[in-house]
């Protein structure tokens, strides 16, 4: 990435979506000030434009009534070794965007490339052959595990189908696995069952990593597991990353979590990506207001200490019924938030290297205040970042 | 076994507390043995203050918290000799009319998950105006009324229209709202908060946290929080107890306990939390898991998952040690503070392997 005039100095390998690949989306109104012709390494995982948009059936005849857009024009770029950080509150499509990735979920639209294979493209064989480098972690680790299996035969499923080993072999491997997870090898002949969350979870992890993928989806892996078993689980997946290279999409509500093993993080509300930059760079300074209250929003366990608390109003709307212009409007409490909020979409936009984030009241944009005016605008952007973090009480 | 010292440190003030638990016992009587989910927890609550109490999966909060409402079914038992005294009256061994007549009246519960707890087949409106004309006798159209004037004070929107809704009418914010607006309806002295937040998403957990804190000032209730959230116990509670293994392994002041913790177990919970605005490499860990409560270890509960554990902690169960005032720890470093120096791998940290 040293090689071309890249404006974009994010210094992470990560290649934040690039203004081509933007004009290419012409569904989104996304527009970039991103220079042109940066030549970061080609990302091992790239979204373009993703969507998943579900009818709602009404009726004995299945009348279609409307349509939940639970993803609606995603993109980004994970570079190999890296972690991206997907965060958002439930129902903000997250969950579904990792499925779509792998096609758990067939998307509605958009591209997914890995390692230069377009992944939609792909037939039913070629994807079982592709499902090999790419894996997922669930959140339950209750539900995801066969109760009537034994944890060896969990995990030694995916030698088997895709005939990596067998027999003895197969056996040296799950035990080597069970150990690599922190889990005695002997526990291979136990039912789930027999296990505690945090080291279910372990298991989900070994049958994850049997088919040596490259990357893998970790969706909410934590979020079900105690304070000190959600340590350990985490130290555990940046251990795994480490001795095997791997690169994973990192689904979270818990913040927290999200900041300590990301690499960069996009924040999601309503089917979107709102903001997406550096870990660091997004905790340290977060220019989304939804991002700044959801910041703000989390406790501090700390009781000396109190934040400026920036309180949402309101629920998240159905997204079934999403308000138009930009969706968060509602509940936004940017002090320029006008008309024009309600009737421009806000593209993603780079405002910072390598910070992206989608606001109209945000400087700097291309959606220019003559435009905003058209659109009923009455207060000009200005730069609105509150002070959230913590203050002596 | 630790009857003798339950109640010595506990903080000697005038007035008689709100809620006293003195060695409560409950125990389930499975196939698979003895549950002794709460063990001896000794606590007091004065009126107008939140005591936090915090703790794991299967630290027996939940119990604690079941056991003072006495909504414990069998197997489970409150075992003889708990005691459970709110405004003076023993809740274990009252009447049933008695207990029913407290039970909304003077103390109240917010449960985890709104959705389990709410009638789907009445309105909300009903379902709050119901509380004040069971204890009240208040008319239908009077508690009516009252449920509307308690859905605004939750800061619901047209009150009026909600109160008419059902449960899967409202999203996860809205229902908590509810269920605190039945909880105090008939502003109780005392409310049970068992992860009243945990269902919800942040901004949302933001708001009902708020909430609390608004209603709590201006009605003068008590709050048990009982959480596994050490962020949420921070911001609400100004006293805060910590359970591990049925038990009370320490209880302080929510800043000194932040500050300086005492109990091993406390320190690790601490330490193993992931914090906003402090990333590192790597997260300490608490090893092994909690044991089944069909087969607490003995002496101390904690010691194989303990860096500082020695031979005593296995002999013998440690008592609540007097810290500072206010301030108690189970935990034997209080007798013997040079081994806090000692620290090793815990017995279920050797080899790596769980």
């Amino acid at each position: 990435m040293t090689a071309g005039n890249g404006a974009n100095g994010s210094g992470r390998g990560g290649a934040p979506p690039t203004s081509e690949s933007m004009a290419r989306t012409a569904a989104t109104p996304h527009r970039s000030t991103a220079a042109e012709g940066q030549t970061l390494p080609a990302p091992l995982l790239s979204v373009r434009n993703l969507q998943k948009h579900f009818p709602i059936k009404r009726g004995v005849f299945g009348r279609r009534a409307g349509t939940v857009k639970a993803v609606d024009g995603v993109s980004f770029d994970i570079a190999a070794g890296e972690t991206l950080g997907v965060v958002g509150e439930s129902g903000c499509g997250k969950t579904t965007t990792g499925r779509c990735i792998l096609r758990l979920i067939e998307p509605t639209a958009g591209d997914v490339s890995f390692d230069g294979t377009d992944v939609r493209a792909l037939g039913a064989e070629p994807l079982r052959r592709l499902r090999r480098e790419m894996q997922i972690i669930f959140q339950d680790p209750f539900s995801s595990l066969n109760p009537r299996m034994t944890v060896g035969a969990i995990v030694r499923e995916g030698l088997t189908i895709h005939r990596i080993a067998e027999g003895a072999e197969a056996d040296a491997r799950v035990r080597r696995l069970l150990e690599e997870v922190g889990l005695r090898p002997d526990y291979a002949s136990r039912y789930p069952h027999e296990f505690s969350g945090g080291q279910r979870q372990r298991v989900g992890i070994a049958r994850a990593l049997s088919v040596e993928p490259r990357f893998i989806v970790c969706d909410e892996p934590v979020s079900a597991l105690d304070v000190s078993v959600q340590a350990q689980v985490v130290n555990l997946l940046q251990d795994l990353q480490r001795d095997r290279s791997l690169t994973y999409l990192f689904i979270a509500h818990d913040l927290s979590v999200v900041e300590h093993i990301a690499d960069r993080v996009a924040v999601m509300y309503l089917g979107r990506v709102v903001e997406l930059a550096s870990a660091e760079g997004l905790y340290r300074e977060p220019l989304m207001p939804y991002t700044q209250a959801l910041l703000s929003a989390a406790p501090v366990p700390d009781p000396t200490t109190k934040r400026q608390r920036i309180v949402l109003t309101g629920d998240v709307p159905s997204p079934a019924n999403q308000p138009p212009g930009c969706v968060f409007h509602p509940r936004c409490h940017h002090p320029a938030k006008d008309a024009a909020c309600t009737r421009i979409v806000p593209p993603l936009e780079e405002k910072a290297p390598g910070h992206w984030v989608a606001c109209i009241k945000q400087p700097p944009t291309g959606v220019s205040w003559a435009e905003q005016q058209g659109a009923g605008g009455t207060r000009e952007p200005e730069r609105y970042l509150p002070v959230i973090g913590v203050e002596q009480r | 076994m630790n009857g003798s010292h339950a109640s010595s440190h506990l903080p000697s003030v005038n007035r008689a507390p709100l809620l006293s638990i003195r060695d409560l016992r409950t125990y389930f009587y499975t196939r698979a043995g003895v549950a002794r989910s709460v063990d001896g927890v000794s606590l007091d609550v004065f009126a107008g203050e939140t005591v936090g109490i915090v703790g794991e999966s299967g630290c027996g909060k939940s119990v604690t918290a079941l056991s003072v409402l006495r909504l414990i079914q069998p197997p489970g038992r409150i075992e003889p000799g708990s005691r459970i005294e709110l405004e003076g009256r023993d809740i274990v061994t009252m009447g049933d009319a008695e207990l029913r007549a407290i039970r909304g009246d003077r103390i109240a519960m917010i449960f985890q998950e709104p959705m389990t707890a709410l009638n789907p087949v009445f309105t909300v409106g009903e379902q709050i105006a119901e509380v004040p004309r069971v204890h009240a006798g208040m008319a239908r159209k009077a508690a009516w009324a009252r449920a509307v004037e308690m859905l605004e004070l939750m800061g619901i929107p047209s009150p009026a229209e909600r109160a008419k809704q059902y449960p899967h009418q409202l999203s996860g914010g809205m229902r908590q709202r509810v269920m605190i607006a039945m909880a105090l309806v008939m502003k109780p002295a005392l409310v049970i908060a068992d992860e009243p937040t945990t269902a919800l998403d942040v901004t949302i957990q933001a708001q009902i946290l708020e909430l609390l804190g608004d209603l709590q000032r201006k009605l003068g209730t008590s709050i048990v929080m009982i959480t596994h959230d050490l962020g949420v116990i921070a911001e609400t509670a100004s006293r805060v107890v910590v359970m591990y293994g049925g038990e009370v392994v320490e209880e302080s002041p929510v800043r000194e306990l932040f500050a300086a913790p005492h109990h091993p177990y406390t320190e690790g919970l601490l330490q193993a939390m992931p914090r906003v605005g402090q990333r590192r490499q790597r997260l300490a860990v608490i090893p092994g898991t909690v044991p089944p409560p069909t087969a607490w270890p003995s002496g101390c509960r904690f010691r194989d998952r303990c860096p500082y554990a020695w031979e005593r902690c296995a002999n013998e169960h440690p008592p609540l040690y007097q810290i500072a005032p206010g301030h108690v720890s189970r935990c034997h470093l209080a007798d013997e503070p040079e081994r806090r120096a000692k620290r090793h791998e815990p017995a279920a940290a050797v080899g790596g392997v769980q």
